[in-house]
């Protein structure tokens, strides 16, 4: 009789942690795909404050042509993005040209002094926080759900129910390569 | 940088332990020699839950209006609000409110009870004297305490503490009025554990500030930690501290009751003498000099 009770109390433990491992193997995803549109949210953010940024430089240094139209087309680059890849081109196109464009506008004094110019540069550069917070977030959250996913004992949880580990974010080459700036 | 994180989860779940067991003990005593039984630590915890739990609740609005603490706009702090929002999207947190206070002294706080509920506020001198990574630094140890519940983890302390003073309190009323077990013929042993009991009641409450202080140095610790793995940057917070630790101004509007939410204690010396090490153990931060050297060892 006693061991019958014995045994029931095991199952109903096993059952339990199966249930609470599977549930926190699914809002770990959940939280991983979140984080992924939030990138996308903040990348997004960008767009808006570069037609502003272009016109207050455009102000002090209308011969710049180049760069402006270099901005101009990264920006809708990223706009009409429709595959991941194509999207990740263009966001670091545009990282790249507003780099450059920034790196130039430190030519013109009578810019840097311009308070509109100063207020659109700490959001440029907030958003680029944001943008770089927002993968890093997701980073951390996948290498949790890895840790879930190949450790043991949730790994056999995980092997039951077909979780996968997940790729990191990677910046990709080009855009941690050095500036050109031509003045 | 994890090894630092998971010893100072570990640490912290210890102390706290530690804590529990030791009221529990008290409780099981006093029980005992009040004949109550476990009805005596039943009450006193209620009463404790009870007092903490609106401090809990409402500490923050309490705390904000103490310190005359003013909310601010993304347009009047720009940089602070971008590293707030940035430093919540690193945490998975919603974006706490941003106060001001407006103070010479450099120093930050966090409160709220949890972070959906969650209020940041920084000194006029501190926005002043520090510069960006300097800023994200003490933001990101701010938004750590939110993040790690630090204000529940220091109510749940703050009852076991509140169950403690409780206990002691009704053995020395109790001793004094002339209660306790009255068993004739077994005297001595009796009279060791009232002896034990009265010791106990007199001591019970200090030992119980000394722990709380404990949890609280190590809580500060962990925030270190966490807002390091926030920004990924220690020279930033490191700064930060070498700067607030250089300064010797102290914030007008702090008051014992706050000065655990502090960044900087706003009421420890930091002087080493004798009277000084013993009084170490009621500080509620560790000295600043111990945090710049676990950051710089990471």
């Amino acid at each position: 009789m006693l061991a019958l009770w014995i045994v029931l109390g095991v199952v109903a433990l096993l059952v339990i942690f199966v249930i609470a491992t599977y549930n926190g193997l699914v809002g770990l995803r959940n939280r991983i795909d979140n984080a992924w549109s939030q990138i996308d949210v903040q990348l997004r953010r960008r767009y808006d404050l570069i037609p502003n940024l272009v016109e207050t430089v455009k102000g002090y240094a209308a011969h710049e042509k180049q760069l402006f139209e270099n901005v101009a087309h990264a920006r809708s680059a990223g706009i009409a993005a429709t595959s991941v890849t194509e999207q990740a081109q263009a966001e670091n196109a545009i990282t790249q040209a507003l780099r450059q464009l920034l790196a130039v506008s430190e030519a013109y004094p009578d810019l840097k002094a311009n308070q509109n110019f100063l207020a659109l540069q700490e959001e440029l550069t907030g958003t680029e926080g944001r943008i770089a917070f927002a993968r890093q977030f997701y980073n951390d959250q996948v290498l949790i759900f890895n840790n879930k996913v190949q450790q043991f004992p949730s790994n056999v949880i995980a092997g039951m129910f077909s979780f996968a580990a997940r790729d990191f974010f990677e910046v990709e080459e080009a855009a941690t390569g050095p500036v050109n700036v031509q003045f | 940088m994890y090894e630092q994180l998971e010893k100072n989860v570990r640490r912290s779940a210890l102390l706290i332990a530690a804590f529990v067991l030791v009221v529990l003990a008290f409780g099981w005593l006093f029980g005992w020699l009040f004949g109550y039984g476990p009805l005596g630590l039943g009450i006193a915890v209620v009463f404790a839950v009870f007092m903490a739990w609106n401090s809990y609740r409402n500490g923050d609005k309490i705390v904000l209006r103490l310190s005359r603490a003013r909310e601010v706009t993304h347009a009047e702090q720009p940089r602070l609000h971008n590293l707030v929002e940035g430093l919540a999207i690193a945490a998975g947190i919603p974006k706490p409110r941003v106060y001001v206070v407006e103070d010479p002294a450099p120093n930050a706080f966090a409160t709220g009870r949890d972070p959906a509920h969650a209020s940041i506020a920084m000194t006029t001198g501190l926005l002043e004297k520090m510069n960006r990574v300097e800023l994200e630094g003490v933001v990101a140890h701010e938004l750590a305490h939110v993040k790690n519940r630090d204000t529940l983890v220091m109510a749940i302390v703050a009852t076991l503490v509140g169950v403690i003073v409780l206990l002691a309190d009704w053995s020395l009323r109790a001793f004094w009025w002339g209660g306790g077990r009255r068993r004739g013929g077994d005297g001595g042993a009796v009279g060791i554990l009232v002896l034990v009991g009265i010791l106990a009641s007199l001591l019970m409450p200090l030992f119980a500030s000394i722990m709380r202080a404990a949890v609280s140095r190590r809580r500060e610790f962990f925030a270190d930690m966490s807002g390091v793995q926030l920004t990924r940057y220690p020279p930033g917070l490191i700064s930060a501290l070498e700067k607030l630790r250089a300064d010797t101004t102290v914030v007008r509007t702090a008051a014992h009751a706050t000065g655990h939410l502090w960044i900087e204690s706003p009421l420890d010396e930091q002087k080493a003498t004798l009277q000084s090490r013993v009084n170490r153990l009621f500080h509620t931060h560790p000295p600043m000099d111990e945090r710049i050297r676990v950051l710089r060892e990471l």
